[in-house]
């Protein structure tokens, strides 16, 4: 019986025990999860503060989920090694696990910059677990002031979570602009409109330079009083379990579009890897919940001998704050297609013949007709693109596409 | 297993799938109290393409990638049926950006609807194709 062996207990793990249980249904597979709780669904931790989720529907699996497919977790463990040599993975604890096939699926973990001062802060956060969840709610009170640093995916979230829990809310980040990840200038300017008509204060293109106790002092020259500390300003990929043995890493895990790393029988997949991105021809670290997943999937189903590959991965981002969605894919190179609407906005970007990237926000219906486009590297001259720039729809892919889609199954 | 194929070149372009939709979603007794005075919201457009008329609704897709993009675990298969769970699911419409139909669609309460093949409903079957006059939209194994 072949045992296989997955570091990490998220998405990219559940995909990749689907991926073995879709191959072998009898060989032994053991997760080491360093959190303690049955797998959740990561991104709701801020719906969770919101009230808009709970303990039960926050997981990501239904709770009989491991026993269902016979897999044995180690929670409250920690992989702190791995001998590619003997097959074998040391754990905090001091035990030992042997594996035929290992997957990497450790996730990334929150970056926090030094700064001056951070040490004297009486309450500091990260937002990246549900315990880290757990420790903001609690430290909160309807009096709170709340300064968090890092006006990315996740610091917004955060903001929105706890939006009604504490007094006020000031984000700060060094960009000049929100979500400066995935919108331009133009765009996020909509967004931070938006997130300001619920309350929210920023204060960007400025940084802390230091801390002192419960004030911040701002390179600026302004000072923030607060409460409560919560760091968000990016994540790293977990990457040193593979880099210590000499597997190729960048700023992930290189993985190719097996999820194979560059050592024999270890795989990696979700936010410690690092693949390629279709739309800047680029490898990078894509650290979504979606491609987590498929990537865990991918490498589960070779793991088990069966054979599966993604070859089209994209990154892209559904991220939306009390009714005002943003949706955004691939990369925002090509020829500009813009349309402007009150309180929103749709860019697409075509380069050779090819949909490359968008943004939308506020119109956001059929968006998936667009990233197929992207996805499928569909040429623009064999659907009708000026119908459908204007509205995603079917129609202007003409008959041939309509019933194989339409009249068999897909 | 049975899904609902278009034949395109039947469809009228009456629209009654998408009434007889929201009136089947609606949970209401009757099709006047689901669907008066009310801007509908139903699991299957019509589109056009010059004088040909279809409709659209979720395919069902043997390998969903709104499953597999499914940011809460709110989606999954049920006997080859996509369902979508409205207590789990927290409306961020990632499976709106993924899908390749355009079949899923941001519904009231903050959770997706999308067609679920009428099997969560009293209707029990498709009440699109029940209601079609033309047979242009027909349920069945393929
Ligand atoms: C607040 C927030 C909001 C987000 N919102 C979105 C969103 O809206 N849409 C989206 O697509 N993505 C979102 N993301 C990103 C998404 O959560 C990740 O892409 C996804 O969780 C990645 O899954 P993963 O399995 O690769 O890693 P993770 O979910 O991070 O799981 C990795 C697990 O491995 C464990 N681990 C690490 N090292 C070890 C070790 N040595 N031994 C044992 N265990 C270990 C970690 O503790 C962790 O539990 C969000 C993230 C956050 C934090
Ligand atoms: S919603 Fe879209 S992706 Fe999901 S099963 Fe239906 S057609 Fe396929
Ligand atoms: S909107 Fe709901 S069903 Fe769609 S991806 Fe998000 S949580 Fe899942």
């Amino acid at each position: 019986m072949k045992q296989y062996l997955i570091i990490g207990n998220g998405a990219a793990a559940v995909g990749a025990i689907e991926g073995i249980r879709s191959v072998d249904k009898n060989g032994e597979i053991t997760v080491i999860s360093r959190e303690n709780h049955h797998v959740y669904a990561r991104p709701l931790i801020s719906y969770y503060l919101e009230g808009k989720t709970d303990l039960k529907h926050i997981l990501y699996r239904p709770s009989d989920f491991y026993e269902k497919n016979s897999v044995n977790v180690l929670y409250g463990e920690e992989a702190v090694s791995v001998d590619p040599d003997g097959k074998t993975v040391a754990l905090k604890s001091g035990k030992k696990l042997g594996y035929d096939s290992l997957c990497v699926a450790a996730g990334s973990a929150p970056f926090v910059p030094p700064t001056e001062g951070l040490g004297s802060v009486p309450s500091v956060h990260s937002f990246m677990t549900l315990d880290d969840a757990e420790t903001l709610k609690s430290s909160l009170t309807p009096d709170s002031r709340v300064l968090i640093v890092g006006a990315g995916l996740i610091g917004l979230k955060c903001a929105e979570g706890i939006l009604g829990l504490c007094k006020e809310i000031t984000v700060c980040d060094l960009a000049p602009r929100v979500l400066s990840s995935i919108l331009d200038s133009d765009c996020a300017a909509i967004m931070q409109t938006h997130l300001e008509k619920m309350g929210i204060k920023f204060l960007l293109g400025d940084t802390v330079e230091k801390f002192d106790g419960s004030t911040a002092h701002m390179k600026s020259g302004c000072k923030v009083g607060f409460d409560v500390l919560v760091m968000a300003v990016g994540v790293r990929a977990n990457i040193s379990l593979v880099k210590e043995i000499g597997g190729e890493c960048g700023r992930g895990i290189s993985v190719n579009e097996k999820m194979q790393t560059t050592l024999s029988d270890i795989y990696a997949a979700g936010d410690c890897t690092e693949s390629f991105d279709i739309t800047s021809g680029t490898r990078r670290v894509m650290a979504i919940m979606p491609l987590a997943y498929m990537q865990g999937h991918c490498a589960g189903v070779n793991m088990a001998g069966g054979t599966e590959s993604i070859e089209n991965a994209l990154p892209m981002n559904s991220i939306g704050f009390a009714g005002l969605h943003c949706l955004t894919a691939g990369s925002y190179d090509g020829e500009c297609y813009e349309e402007r609407f009150e309180d929103g906005i749709k860019r697409l970007y075509v380069k050779d013949n090819l949909l490359n990237g968008f943004i939308l926000i506020g119109k956001i219906d059929r968006a998936g007709i667009y990233t197929s486009l992207i996805r499928n590297r569909t040429p623009l001259d064999t659907v009708d693109f000026e119908l459908l720039k204007k509205f995603p729809a079917l129609a202007p892919f003409g008959r041939t596409y309509r019933s194989e889609k339409l009249g068999g199954e897909v | 297993m049975k899904r609902v194929y278009v034949n395109e070149k039947w469809c009228l372009g009456c629209r009654l799938c998408e009434y007889n939709c929201a009136y089947a979603n609606s949970g209401e007794s009757s099709m006047i109290k689901a669907l008066r005075k009310k801007a509908i919201r139903p699991n299957i457009t019509v589109e056009e393409d010059g004088d040909i008329n279809f409709a659209v609704s979720c395919r069902h897709c043997r390998d969903p990638i709104c499953v597999k993009s499914c940011i809460s675990g709110a989606l999954s298969i049920k006997d080859g049926a996509v369902v979508v769970d409205h207590d789990k699911c927290v409306g961020c419409l990632t499976c709106v950006l993924v899908c390749p139909y355009g079949c899923i669609r941001e519904g009231e309460g903050g959770a997706v609807q999308k067609c679920e093949l009428c099997l969560n409903n009293s209707f029990g079957e498709p009440a699109c194709v029940k209601g079609c006059p033309n047979r242009a939209i027909v349920f069945e194994e393929r």
